[in-house]
Order: C-alpha cells, then structure tokens, then sequence
C-alpha cells in the first residue's frame, strides 16, 4: 500500500500528478538532517495542475487485467514511476520485550538523462528508510539513504526481489527474504519466511486508489512471514523473532486529485489470516476512497469494496513536536465486523522535517475485537501536519 | 632624560625636516611594500586555501587524476572497499563561456554522495525554480511547474547552481540562462539556484555529475574522489592498500598535500615579492644612517656642550637611538597604513596574485593581520634603530674638549678601510651561489645578494682613495682641492654614497636581470610562435576544444599551407609536485623546439626503442632529468616509456612540461581532440580574409584566433605588467638615493661654513666654491655609482643565475642594456653634482668675513 515516504517520492518524480502531501512548502528545499548529514529529496508543495492522462509523461499505465507473474513481478518494473518494497511487523528479544520495526525500498523513476550515456545518469533513484518502534525509548529511531541507481553501489533487480544502497540489502534469496540495515543508532540483519503464495490486493493485484481508475497500482503482499534475525539499538545486540508483512507495489499514477492523507493498515491475525485496509481522506478529512484485503486464516483472500471499509477515529494524540493530531486509535468496520486498532506507544510520529521534509505516523498496532487482541501489525497515517499557506 | 633633553633632540630633528622626511618616507615605503605582499598572497592563499578545504570538505584522502581525469570505473573500485565509508565522485569542469572572458569553475556532484563529505557543495533550488522558455536569456522562475520545484530540479540535466562570488562576477541571477561551451558547442543552463556553503570568496558552479559529464563530453571521466574513510581505518595504511588500485597518473593524497602542492607552486614568487620589498627597506636603513651620521657630525659642538654640562655618554646615545627608532615607527606606521591601502587598490584591481596568475577565480577579501601589521611596524623601527646604531656610537667618543674646538668634523669623516671586511663579505657570496635552494626558496641566493650589497659598502672608502689616486690632480685648483678633501675623508664619500651605492647596485641588477629575462622571452616567444595564425577553442585548462572534423574543416580551407594541432593535459608523475603540463604536437615539421641540450631529430622514434620526449628546464631540475635519461608518462591510466631527447626552455610553466610527438600521444591514448591550431599560409593568402572563414567555419563566438604578433604583444605586456612593481620599487630606491646625496652634502656644507670663508679669503671666488662643491659631489657619487654598478652586475648575475634558477627553474641568457645604464650612471652623477652645488648655496651666500669670524 502506498506510504508516507512513497508518497514523497511520488512527489519527488512528480511531472503533473496531483499530489495532495502533507508537507508544507517550508520544506521544499534540501536540507540536512542533524547527524549524518545524509540527504534526500525534499517534497515538493501541493501542485494544483490537473492529472495527466493515462500513460503519458512517459511512464507506462497501470492497467487492470496484467496477470502478476511469480518471481518475475517480485523484482523491480523500472519502467513504472514508483515503486516499493516495504516490510513492517513485530519483533520480540530473548528477554520477551517487544518493538516494532519497518525498512522500505523505494524506486523512482525520474525520466531525467534517459539519453545519456554516463554511468551516473539519474533515471532510477533508490530511496531506503529504516525505524525501530521501541516502547522504552518512547518514539521512532530512525533511518535513510538514498542514491542513484549505480550497479554495484546502489539499484533495484529485475526478475526477482533484491534492492540495496551500499550495504542496505532488502532480497529474496533461498526461498526467504533477507534484509540487513546498519546505521550509528540502530541496525538490524532479518530473515522473513513466508507461509503461502504471494497475497494479491484488489482485483488480481490491480488496486484502485481512487473513484477514477487511473490512480491504481500493482500490488501485492506477503502477510504472516515467519521472522529471526538480531537487532541492534545503540551498542545492545538482541536475538529476535517476530511476524512481519511485506509489501509490493508499482504504479505511475497514484494519487487522487485532492486528497489530503490516507490512513493504512496491515495486520498479521493471530488466526494465521491478514487484514489489509486503507482510506484515502479529501481536504475535509472525509473518505474518497476505500478498500481492502482480508483473509481468514490460510482461506483465499477476499477483496473488501469500499462500502466493505471503514475507518473511525476514536482517541487523539497530539505531537509535542510538530503540534499535528493523529488518531492513535480506531475503530475499524470490516465487512461488518467491529474491530479496534491500539498502538503499542502513542508517539510513532515520524519527523523528518530536517531530511525529507515528510512529517507522519507510522507505528506498530494492535488489532482487537470485542476487547481480544486478534491480530498486530502496523499503521500509517498521513496528512495530519498543518498545513502552511504562504 | 629630561624634558629640556627632549627639546633638544627634537628640535634637531625638526631643523633637519627634509632628510627626516626622506628617512620616514624610505622606511614607510618598505614597511609598505612588504606588508603589502604579504598581506595580498597571505589573503589569497587563505582564500585558496580556504577553497581547497571547502571542496575538500570532510574527506581524509583524495584520489586526483590529471586535468584530462581518468575512468569513473575507479570510482565504484574504491567506493565498494571497505577502507572507504563514504566516497564522492566529481568531476571539475573550467567552463567557457562564450562570448565572456571568464572561465567557470563547474563541479559535476553526486549530490546523494557530496552530502556526506563535502556538504557545502550541496546546492539549494531557488524557490520557484522555474521551468525552460527557450529562445529568451531567461526562463521563467514564477512559473509553478511543480517538477521545478521538487529536488529533482538538482538532478536535472541543464541546471546549473551559482556560488554568491559567481553570481556577481557574471553578472548573473537564479532564472537566468547561461551559455556554456564544449568542444566547439554551446549548451544552455539554467541557473536554478545557489550554493550556499560556498562562503563569499569562491567563484564555482554545481550541476549534477551525470548531467556534467554529458554536457562537457566526458562520458566516463572523473577529476576526483573524496574519500571518508571507515571509523579505525589508519589513514596511511589505507593510502597504501588504495594506491595498488590506482591506474597510472591518478594519486591518492591527503587534501592538505594537495594544498600544499599549489602553494608550493607561489612560494618562490611570494619570496621574491618579499626580498624585494626587503631590500626597500634595507635601503631607508641606508638613508636612516647616513641623516643621522651628518647630524652628528654638524651637531658634534653641540654634543660637546651638552656633555660639558654633565649629559653623560649612555644618556647621548639613548636620545641618537631614540631618534632613529622614533623616526623608524613613525616610517613604519605610514608604511603600515600604506600597506592596507595598497593592499585593497591590488585586491581590487588585480587580484590576489600580484598579476602572476597563481590564483584565478578567488576574490579575497580585505584582510587584518595585527601580527603581520605590527611586525612590520617593528621592523621598520629596528631599520631606525639599526641606523641610528653607527652614529650614536661615533658620537659617544667624542672628546668633549676637542670636540668644542673648530674644524674637527673631518675626524669622522676619516673613514679606516675596511678592505678585508668587504673581500670576506664577497668570498662568502661567492660560496652561497653554490649551495642548493632550501624547500625550493633559494635562501643563500638572497644571502648572496646581501653580502654583497655589504661588502659593496664597505668596499668605498678603499675605492674613494683608489680612485683618488688613480685620478690624476691637475693643476687646476678646484679639482686639487676637491681631490685633496675626498682623500683625506673617504668616510664623506660612505656617507653620501652608500645610500647611492644600494639603490644603484638594486636599479642596476633589475635592469640587467629584466632585460635579460626580456629579451629571453621575446626571444623564446619568436621561436615557439612560428606559425602564423593560432586558433584556440579556449584556454587550454578550459573546456573548449576541437574535434578532428574542425581541424579538416580549417585544413581545407583555401590559402592554408599545413595545419599543426596541439594537445595539451596535465600529468601526475610525483607525489610531492603540482601536475605538470603534457603538450603533444607534431615535432617533424616546422615546429622547433627552444633546446638548450639534446635534439629535436628522429622526433617520430624509430620505432623499437622508446619514443622521444622533450622535457623542459623545470621539469629537468624537478625530477633532475638528463638527456638520454628514460622518462615514464602516465597516459590514459597506463605507464609508458619515453626517452629524454632534449631539454628546452620554458617560460611559461614553472611546474614543468613534456612535449611528446602528437602521432605518438594519439596513438597511445587514442584522443583525437586538439586544443590549439597552428596554421601556416600558403603564399599570398591574405590573413584577414582566411581568419574571416575560419570565424566563419568555426563560430566566431567559439573560438579565439590570434597572429603571432598579438600573442607576442600581449605575452610581454603581462610581462611587464608582472615587473612593473620591481620597476616602481627601483625607481624608489634611486631617488632615495638621489636626495641621500643632496642632504649630504647640504649638512656638510653647513658645517664646512669656514672652510669656505678661508677659500674666499685666500682668494677663491664665490663660483669656484660652487663648482668646488659640485666636482665632490659628482666624484662622491661617481664612485659611489662605479661601486653600485659593480655591486648591481653581480646582484644581476646571482639573481639570473642563482635566484630565477632555483625559484623558476628557467635560464636566460644575459643581456647587458649598456646604453641604458650609461645613460643612468651619467645622469645619476650629474643629477649628484647639481645636487651638491644647488644643497651648498646657503653656506656660499654668508660673507667671507662672518664666515671666518665664526671661526674663534
């Protein structure tokens, strides 16, 4: 599903599309981030132009009926404007304390140096972003890196899953996924096995973001991939084991005109099942759009229309930092069902004002019903900053 | 001392209000000249500096490669090692500009990699960086096009960011669209934004390195990779697992070397600029002492008096000492305060390199040394003092009673010899021109031109009585009694002369030596011009240049007898030296080279052995190479071999250049590109039409074409602009010298009031005493300028053979402009005469009889 950082880089290789971020345009140069000086593209400010038509500004369209072929659609589709691996879940230690965890692959392709021949020409940038939710340190610890596409440094493979900058490595080698994420504060080597065939959302992996189909996507997940690996906060090593979710999505045109944030979320059920759903808010906070995945234990998945999701706020949080309220808790309708999300801490906020600009909340949760946790995952949540009009 | 002491001196230096003045005035002018170099090098070699580590940024090690750069393969080697943590490629781009004079600097970045080793590179979008508008010099920048807008505008292929210092040198704004040329092509950028961390005194540009290479043509080059390394990785032991890596020509070296290396290369100049500065001062040191020994010897009655009423001898020369010191911190407080003003005028109109080229593209601000000001302002009292030093001490001996006594003054003035002193003085110089340069300054070269100038003075009483003897009296009564006066006192012909024999042994050594280099230079350029058109797409370190199908293009015109390409590029061939220069041209033709040793013959090699290269004299002494010594290039990444075949002369690479045949650099690199074109004329075509088809065939805003004739006139016209300090400085100094003698002599003939009232008695007229004064005065400063000459010829020959040498590393040949200093020294001596006569009125004026009378 789409993410926050996606979402930057949606804007970042914007040549038209409608994007309605939540960044304000006081972020729209680079800047540095206080430590490691690392940079990445900055957003860009809400653009007003119309949406370009399908297929053009030189990327493909995504259209509905392209069958997703294993492994071949695992790996990267450069031709295609963004895409995205995207692994979330949760990690428990020896000592049984739990922590959320998410790293991310982004790919964009620019179209800028199509026509030149020099090793270092721009046309794909990689973008990976890395975060440990840890309850004791009470907020995100965070990473990212980005590059241009440059084999061996820096790319994203054809044919199967294998994205990486320097030694960030997100692959799928032996019949799992491994990744390795190294920074001064954090860093951790994963393994992810996977208990089934690849999960597709919407209609044979076709995902309409919004009423027009134009805003759609290929997408698929991998819920309920079996975790074991170390982690490193600091100086501190743990073993850990846990559940995660990977996500696979490709798309040159995404984003609804006039959509202010959307709300995500992606749960591994305690039941062996996996619940995927999001809303996509207008300027009045309202759905425009909604939909959703859900699988009942290994049963085939069943696709959730709009009328079949929907998200309510239920308790606020507001950040210290940034002064943007984020419904740390909802209530959940699907399909009929009630459900509840509660995160794990309430400051999962995501401030990266001082790198990418991009200001959100992404953080792991937990899935009741009728007070029974049924399932834990993550949830993400964008378009809540004030909005800066100058 | 008391206040009615003060008084005393004070009013002594008042009354002597001109030959104080001039003492201020020398001292003040070499306080200020050599606070002013060091003040204009010191300014520009922080700002370089400065550069060097802004573009250095946090990188440990660098790898460099020449001016041509090398494979940007080496790049992902070395950034995939584990000694490396963080590596930022770049390639360095001198753009030209058509249609402007100025080059700019652009640095092709990853700006996902400068970010961590040289962030101040990092450029900024303007806000609202705007979108094409072809056809117009500008685009628009309110233009909400929101993919100018996002960071992706820095990764585009036609922006370009602008330091401050580059946007006020070209006169240019974000929105804007500046021309740049490659090869012969011009490519439109738009300036989209700024480079901040760049600070105010550095003239760059950044685009994005894929987008640098594709516009400049040069897919697959890299200039540079600043490394970070890993955290615990020893630095010099990383140095030497990466330098295995390294193809040939390309060095690893610390961003401090590489500094190190370009200001190695304006060390001697500074120094030079410094000595001569030096011997400015030296020379207000002269004056100093000569004012001060004649106000002794006019003030001798009034020493005795003050010593009859009980000042005693230390307390005497306390006030003398205090005198010269006083008069050498106020010279040198308005050498200090001229230093700043002449600091900021060259700044300004100059630059920060004098006019030597050193440092392009910097502009240095105005700076404020207090250690440097207040150094200089010491060593201007230490001239004062040290000038003060002789006097005081001769006035200290004096014997109160006999001092009182009339017609005592020619005790001073009897000078002992000092033969032996001034022969060791010059046996000594003598030795020094034999000692090596140290760290490339050549140290004892200017000891020599010290103890010489020493032994120069000490030498003149000796040559006063030699040359008294040597002349003949006569009967003439005024020239027996002149003959008779200088004779007796050679110590007048010190005092007067050695203030002459200084700056005549400084204008004369500078004028032999600039002719020399002159005439050298001219010489060399008839030889190294012999085509007669030259056309350039830029200036060699720029990035202009010409494909082969230019060059066939100029070839066929109609009226073109043979077109000669040139190709130049840089080489690293140590690690401890700037790069030298490459020039590949064709050496069978009508090209000969300015040899000093070896042979242009067999320039194509025949074919087994190694091929030829001719080196140049600096790169001889650098890498002490001799003909016939074998010779390894670095081209295109691989070591060759070469053969030393001749050394030649080169005036305009102090660092160092080979020339190797152009057939033999093709064929080893496989770069058709030249830079330059020699063109020569078939008979009877005309030049003008030709140079019109060629602007037409080439573009004229692309190219530059110029005769022999205009690179010959503008090659010495930036000579001469390079001399014109030295020029101004030994003007200077000769009029120092010129008012040194007037003072002199007008003291004197103060104090010589009796004397020549005794003359007019016994019969001698009014006129005669005149021409009496100005016969001393021209043989005073005959052998003053005969001893200066003398001094000056082997200044010149130390200066040419020793000094440039060792600093340059160039030869010339020597050249004695005779006509000019005859003129100088005949001049020089009447100007003295004329002198002497006009200072000696005063005393002439009073009666004989008064005259006498004083005399009780």
């Amino acid at each position: 599903m789409r993410r926050a950082v996606a979402f930057l880089l949606i804007a970042v290789a914007a040549c038209g599309s409608s994007v309605a971020g939540q960044a304000g345009e006081n972020f729209a140069q680079p800047a540095f981030r206080g430590q490691d000086k690392q940079w990445v593209p900055t957003v860009s400010p809400p653009p007003t132009t119309d949406v370009l038509p399908t297929g053009s500004g030189g990327y493909p369209s995504v259209v509905e009926g392209r069958p997703l072929v294993f492994p071949q659609d695992s790996g990267a589709h450069p031709d295609y404007r963004t895409e995205w691996w995207y692994v979330t879940g949760w990690l428990t230690d020896a000592e049984g304390a739990e922590r959320g965890f998410q790293v991310t692959f982004f790919r964009v392709r620019t179209l800028i140096g199509e026509d030149n021949p020099s090793r270092f020409a721009p046309r794909q940038l990689i973008v990976a972003h890395a975060a440990i939710a840890d309850p004791a340190t009470g907020r995100l610890l965070h990473a990212e890196r980005a590059e241009r596409a440059l084999d061996p440094l820096a790319g994203a493979a054809v044919g199967r899953t294998h994205a990486w900058i320097g030694d960030w490595v997100l692959e799928w080698r032996d019949g799992r996924y491994t990744t390795r994420i190294a920074d001064d504060g954090f860093g951790f080597e994963l393994d992810f096995t996977p208990e089934g065939p690849p999960m597709l959302n919407g209609r044979a992996g076709f995902s309409q973001k919004a009423p027009d189909p134009i805003n759609a996507s290929y997408y698929y997940s991998r819920p309920q991939l079996a975790v074991t690996g170390r982690l490193r906060i600091g100086a501190r090593h743990h073993e850990v084991t846990g559940r995660a979710w990977l996500d696979h999505e490709w798309s040159s045109e995404i984003l609804p005109d006039g959509a202010r944030g959307w709300d995500w979320v992606g749960i591994n059920l305690h039941d062996g099942g996996a619940l995927m759903a999001f809303q996509m808010r207008d300027e009045a906070g309202a759905a425009m759009w909604s939909a959703g995945t859900y699988r009942a234990g290994r049963g085939e998945p069943q696709i959730l229309d709009p009328e079949a999701v929907r998200f309510t706020p239920l308790r606020r949080w507001r950040s210290p930092r940034t002064g943007a309220e984020y419904p740390v808790q909802w209530q959940l309708d699907i399909d009929g069902r009630r459900l509840t999300l509660e995160p794990l801490f309430d400051d999962q906020e995501l401030d990266s004002r001082r790198s990418t600009g991009a200001v959100y909340w992404e953080g792991a949760v937990r899935l009741l019903e009728g007070g029974r946790e049924i399932g834990r995952g993550y949830l993400e949540m964008t378009g809540y900053t004030e909005r800066l009009r100058m | 001392m008391n206040i009615a002491l003060y008084r005393v001196f004070l009013a002594s230096v008042l009354r002597r209000r001109l030959a104080t003045a001039l003492s201020l005035i020398a001292i003040g002018l070499g306080v200020a000249l050599g606070l002013a170099v060091q003040l204009i090098h010191g300014a520009a070699l922080a700002e370089f500096d400065r550069g060097m580590r802004l573009l250095a940024g946090e990188a440990d090690l660098q790898v460099l490669g020449p001016r041509g750069g090398f494979d940007d393969g080496l790049y992902v080697t070395v950034a995939r090692r584990p000694e490396v943590a963080e590596a930022s490629p770049i390639l360095e781009i001198e753009a030209r500009l058509p249609g402007r004079e100025e080059t700019l600097r652009i640095l092709g970045i990853d700006l996902f990699r400068v970010a961590r080793v040289s962030p101040v590179l990092l450029p900024v979008a303007a806000a609202g960086g705007g979108s094409r508008s072809m056809g117009s010099d500008s685009f628009d920048p309110s233009d909400q096009d929101q993919r100018s807008l996002t960071p992706l505008i820095l990764l585009e292929s036609d922006t370009l960011f602008l330091s401050a210092a580059a946007r006020a040198a070209l006169g240019v704004e974000s929105g804007n669209l500046l021309t740049v040329q490659s090869g012969l092509r011009e490519t439109r950028l738009r300036i989209a934004g700024t480079v901040p961390g760049a600070g105010v005194g550095q003239r760059l540009a950044v685009m994005d390195i894929a987008a640098a290479q594709q516009t400049f043509d040069r897919i697959g080059r890299l200039s540079r990779i600043d490394l970070r390394l890993a955290p615990g990785i020893d630095r010099s032991l990383a140095q030497r697992e990466l330098r295995a890596l390294l193809p040939a020509g390309v060095e690893l070296l610390a961003p401090e070397a590489a500094t190190a290396q370009a200001a190695g290369l304006s060390r001697a100049y500074r120094v030079n600029m410094t000595m001569l500065a030096a011997i400015a001062l030296l020379t207000g040191g002269f004056l100093v002492f000569s004012t001060q020994l004649l106000a002794v010897v006019r003030r001798r009655q009034e020493f005795a008096f003050l010593r009859a009423l009980g000042l005693d001898r230390p307390m005497l020369v306390r006030g003398l000492l205090a005198e010269g010191v006083a008069i050498g911190l106020l010279g040198g407080a308005l050498g200090v305060a001229f230093a700043h003003a002449l600091t900021a005028f060259a700044l300004e109109l100059i630059g920060g390199d004098l006019g030597a080229g050193f440092f392009r593209g910097l502009a240095p601000a105005l700076p404020f040394r207090p250690d440097l000001a207040s150094a200089y302002w010491l060593l201007g009292g230490l001239a004062g003092l040290a000038g003060a030093w002789w006097p005081a001490r001769e006035a200290a001996r004096l014997v109160p009673a006999r001092a009182l006594r009339a017609g005592d003054e020619a005790e001073l003035l009897r000078s002992p010899s000092r033969l032996p002193a001034a022969l060791g003085c010059l046996a000594l110089a003598a030795l020094a021109c034999l000692l090596p340069p140290v760290g490339g300054v050549p140290v004892f070269g200017y000891a020599a031109v010290a103890l010489i100038l020493a032994g120069a003075v000490l030498s003149l009483p000796s040559a006063t009585r030699l040359a008294m003897r040597a002349l003949a009296a006569g009967r003439v009564v005024v020239l027996r009694l002149a003959h008779a006066r200088l004779a007796s006192s050679p110590g007048q012909a010190v005092v007067a002369g050695a203030g002459v024999v200084a700056s005549v042994a400084l204008a004369a050594s500078m004028a032999i030596m600039v002719s020399s280099f002159r005439v050298s230079v001219d010489d060399w350029l008839a030889q190294v011009l012999p085509a007669d058109l030259y056309v350039r797409a830029s200036s060699s370190a720029a990035s202009g240049f010409l494909e082969p199908d230019a060059v066939d293009k100029v070839a066929a015109l109609a009226g073109i007898a043979s077109v000669e390409p040139i190709r130049y590029d840089t080489l690293r061939l140590s690690a401890g030296h700037f790069p030298m220069t490459l020039i590949a041209r064709p050496l069978d033709g009508a090209f000969s080279l300015p040899l000093i040793a070896g042979s242009q013959a067999g320039a194509l090699g025949d074919g087994g052995a190694a091929p030829p290269a001719w080196i140049s004299e600096a790169m001889a002494d650098l890498l002490s190479l001799g003909v016939g010594a074998s010779l390894t290039l670095p081209l295109s990444g691989e070591a060759h071999d070469f053969r030393v075949a001749g050394i030649w002369r080169d005036y305009a690479r102090q660092h160092g250049a080979v020339m190797i045949e152009l057939s033999t650099y093709r064929a080893i690199t496989g770069d058709e590109r030249s830079n330059d074109l020699a063109i020569h004329l078939a008979g009877g075509a005309d030049l003008d039409a030709l140079m019109h088809e060629i602007r037409d065939a080439l573009g004229a805003r692309h190219i530059e074409l110029s005769t022999p004739g205009e690179i010959r006139a503008i090659s010495l016209a930036i000579f001469d602009r390079t001399f014109l300090v030295t020029y101004l400085m030994a003007a200077v100094a000769v009029l120092i010298g010129l008012f040194g003698i007037s003072t002199t002599f007008a003291a004197l003939a103060t104090s010589r009031c009796k004397e020549f009232g005794m003359l007019r008695h016994l019969g001698l007229l009014r006129s005669q005493i005149g021409r009496l004064l100005a016969l001393e005065g021209a043989l005073t400063a005959a052998v003053g300028v005969a001893v200066g000459m003398a001094a000056g010829g082997a200044i010149a020959l130390v200066l040419i053979e020793v000094i440039n040498r060792q600093s340059f590393h160039w030869s010339m040949d020597l050249t004695v402009p005779a006509p000019m200093l005859a003129i100088f020294a005949v001049a020089l001596v009447a100007l003295a005469a004329l002198a002497a006569r006009l200072s000696g009125h005063q005393a002439m004026r009073r009666s004989a009889v008064v005259a006498v009378r004083e005399d009780w």
